[in-house]
């Protein structure tokens, strides 16, 4: 068990190099100067240009500072913000609950009905409701998520005034951020005015965030159970005289579980991925946001540092996944 | 076509001669009424795509003044030369975005292209020769499938400047490692087996080894993955359109005018709603075309 966890993070190592060999490298091929752009019309003087150069290492040779780089990541520095002049990771770490909370919500949306909905659809194959399903589901897999989002905007908020448009809370309200999750800071305060303001400003963003995930866990979740419901052994317990519910429930549904959870942990890129599209739709203060405005501003080290970051959570994710299902499952940890 | 007519009677009925893989593909894909709708109305886009110039009702860059946010035709309002509406300098919506359709189909085209071959001829290398070959550029792959693809299209996107042509680069560089993993499984499965083997010994060089011998019997999962890759393609430009990314205003491509319209959204539903569609449809039309050929195309599944 040990050698199996210890394999799999072992991996993860290249992995990671790699994607801070690939971010330091992808930042600096952008054209323009970060401190010329700054100072855009209004232009610099060459010293003040040179000294200032020198004060952010951008005059060193690349090597170095991709190595500068990768010192200064181990002992968590991942710069300052060109804009703010405030830390990377604080900066980051301040907006990633906000990212966090939807991504979660999101998740639990899409398992709470794609997971139902599968396999009601596999269990009653070929009826109405599972060509019904299907349907949806491939519609949900193609759907432009900022288009859908407006939409929902356009029917929901503006036309029958139930969510509000953007952000997390009204600003009526103000709760002291403590863990940064708005929906249990709200409740620690006792405030439930603005706990049900935070809730009804998740609403749209987690439909919007979830409706991929939602198509991919209907869809894996009916694939799985058709598998697993054509085994022998669903055929002995329903041959023992057992309740269906008790057959679907106990004996198939457990076993089809396990790629299913795979798909839920394989989604979390999607997600974080996604939330670049859905937090700007929404205003939502996450870090996907917080990405799209540090390229506009060419924010470099908070690009950089941001991407880093968020690459790092989903390979972590992804190896949490790999050594829980190997724990699950001996199969998988002495196939090699 | 005339030979599916005769299989429509059982296919168990013993037959002299086994038909041809193509008459057997194709039975088994019409079989998918989702997967032939898909073709249908790829088919009808890739037309209209192809005669834009004649089909456009307008030249989808005139600004008619005097039609300033004109709604489509079935609303209070609307009138028969812009069917679907105007936008908000007075461009006929339709002209848009069949010449949008144009776009879409050559962002698909040039992007499954690129990422194909890139990722073909690595998947090639890295299966055939195996050793550090395979590890180097697997572990690369694996590099660029722990980030977030539309993350890495945005980043990628981003630092070659915003554009239609910088867009599709920077989502065939997103997909490359699919084509390279389908491609490398692939060939693992081929390499070891009795024709291959017998072609070797026979003198093959490794090109013709792996071009001639092996890669004909990969094609399968790749067809597959490349019809599913337009969706992806199609898709993510938009995205990167929309975030401001991609192709730039006045271009007529589908998640452009989108994000250029924004502000009219409650005034004029119409400028956001048809680019929508127009994404939605094409994408669903290939992801259903996949499927159907994914099912016709691996014998596993064949029932």
């Amino acid at each position: 068990m040990l050698r199996f966890i210890l394999t799999r993070v072992s991996l993860v190592i290249p992995t990671f190099l790699g994607i801070t060999f690939l971010t330091f490298i992808l930042i600096r091929l952008v054209p323009g100067d970060p401190i010329e752009v700054r100072t855009g019309e209004r232009g610099i003087a060459p010293e003040r240009l040179a000294e200032l150069r020198h004060e952010m290492g951008l005059d060193r040779p690349l090597w170095h500072q991709f190595l500068d780089y990768v010192g200064n990541v181990l002992h968590g520095d991942f710069g300052l913000s060109l804009i703010t002049h405030n830390s990377v990771l604080s900066e980051f770490l301040t907006l990633f609950p906000a990212t966090l909370e939807l991504a979660l919500c999101a998740m639990l949306f899409a398992t709470l009905v794609g997971l139902p909905a599968g396999i009601l659809a596999a269990v009653k194959r070929g009826s109405l409701f599972d060509h019904g399903v299907m349907g949806a589901s491939l519609t949900g897999y193609s759907m432009p998520i900022f288009w859908w989002g407006l939409l929902l905007i356009l029917f929901f908020s503006v036309g029958l005034g139930w969510t509000p448009v953007s952000g997390r809370l009204d600003l009526v309200y103000y709760v002291e951020p403590d863990t940064g999750f708005m929906l249990i800071d709200t409740l620690k305060a006792g405030d439930y005015d603005a706990f049900r303001s935070a809730l009804g400003h998740l609403v749209l963003p987690t439909i919007v965030l979830g409706t991929v995930p939602l198509a991919v866990v209907a869809r894996m979740t009916r694939s799985a159970m058709l598998e697993v419901l054509g085994e022998d052994y669903i055929r002995t317990a329903r041959a023992k005289g057992l309740a269906d519910g008790r057959v679907i429930g106990m004996h198939a549904l457990r076993n089809a579980l396990i790629p299913v959870v795979t798909v839920i942990g394989l989604q979390v890129g999607t997600l974080l991925g996604g939330a670049i599209l859905t937090e700007t739709i929404f205003s939502w203060p996450g870090v996907g946001k917080w990405l799209i405005e540090s390229i506009n501003r060419r924010d470099y080290p908070a690009l950089q540092g941001g991407v880093l970051l968020i690459a790092t959570s989903v390979i972590l994710v992804n190896l949490l996944v790999d050594v829980l299902y190997g724990v699950l499952n001996p199969r998988i940890r002495h196939a090699r | 076509m005339s030979a599916e007519t005769s299989t429509n009677a059982e296919p168990a009925v013993a037959v002299s001669r086994p038909p041809h893989p193509l008459t057997e593909f194709w039975y088994h894909f019409k079989q998918n009424k989702g997967a032939l709708g898909g073709l249908v109305v790829i088919a009808l886009i890739a037309l209209i795509a192809i005669f834009a110039g004649i089909v456009a009702p307008h030249d989808p860059d005139i600004q008619y003044r005097d039609a300033i946010l004109t709604p489509p035709v079935w609303q209070e309002g609307g009138s028969w030369s812009y069917i679907l509406g105007t936008d908000d300098i007075g461009r006929d919506m339709l002209s848009r975005l069949m010449y949008g359709a144009r776009l879409s189909m050559m962002i698909g085209l040039i992007v499954v292209t690129l990422s194909l071959a890139v990722g073909l001829g690595l998947g090639l290398v890295a299966g055939f020769f195996g050793g550090m070959a395979d590890v180097l550029i697997m572990r690369a792959m694996d590099i660029l499938l722990a980030l977030p693809s539309l993350l890495l299209a945005v980043v990628v996107a981003a630092i070659l400047g915003p554009g239609l042509v910088n867009a599709m680069l920077a989502v065939s560089v997103v997909v490359i490692p699919h084509y390279a993993r389908l491609t490398r499984a692939a060939v693992l499965a081929e390499v070891n087996k009795d024709y291959v083997v017998a072609s070797r010994v026979a003198g093959a060089g490794p090109l013709r080894l792996m071009l001639i011998v092996v890669l004909p019997n990969c094609v399968a999962p790749l067809i597959v993955q490349a019809t599913l890759g337009f969706s992806t393609a199609i898709l993510d430009a938009a995205a990167l359109g929309f975030l401001g990314l991609g192709a730039q205003p006045p271009t007529p491509e589908w998640g452009t005018m989108l994000a250029s319209s924004l502000q009219f959204l409650q005034r004029a539903p119409w400028v956001v709603t048809w680019p929508g569609i127009a994404i939605l449809v094409t994408v669903l039309a290939f992801n259903l075309l996949g499927d159907g050929l994914r099912d016709a195309l691996d014998p596993k599944l064949k029932r």
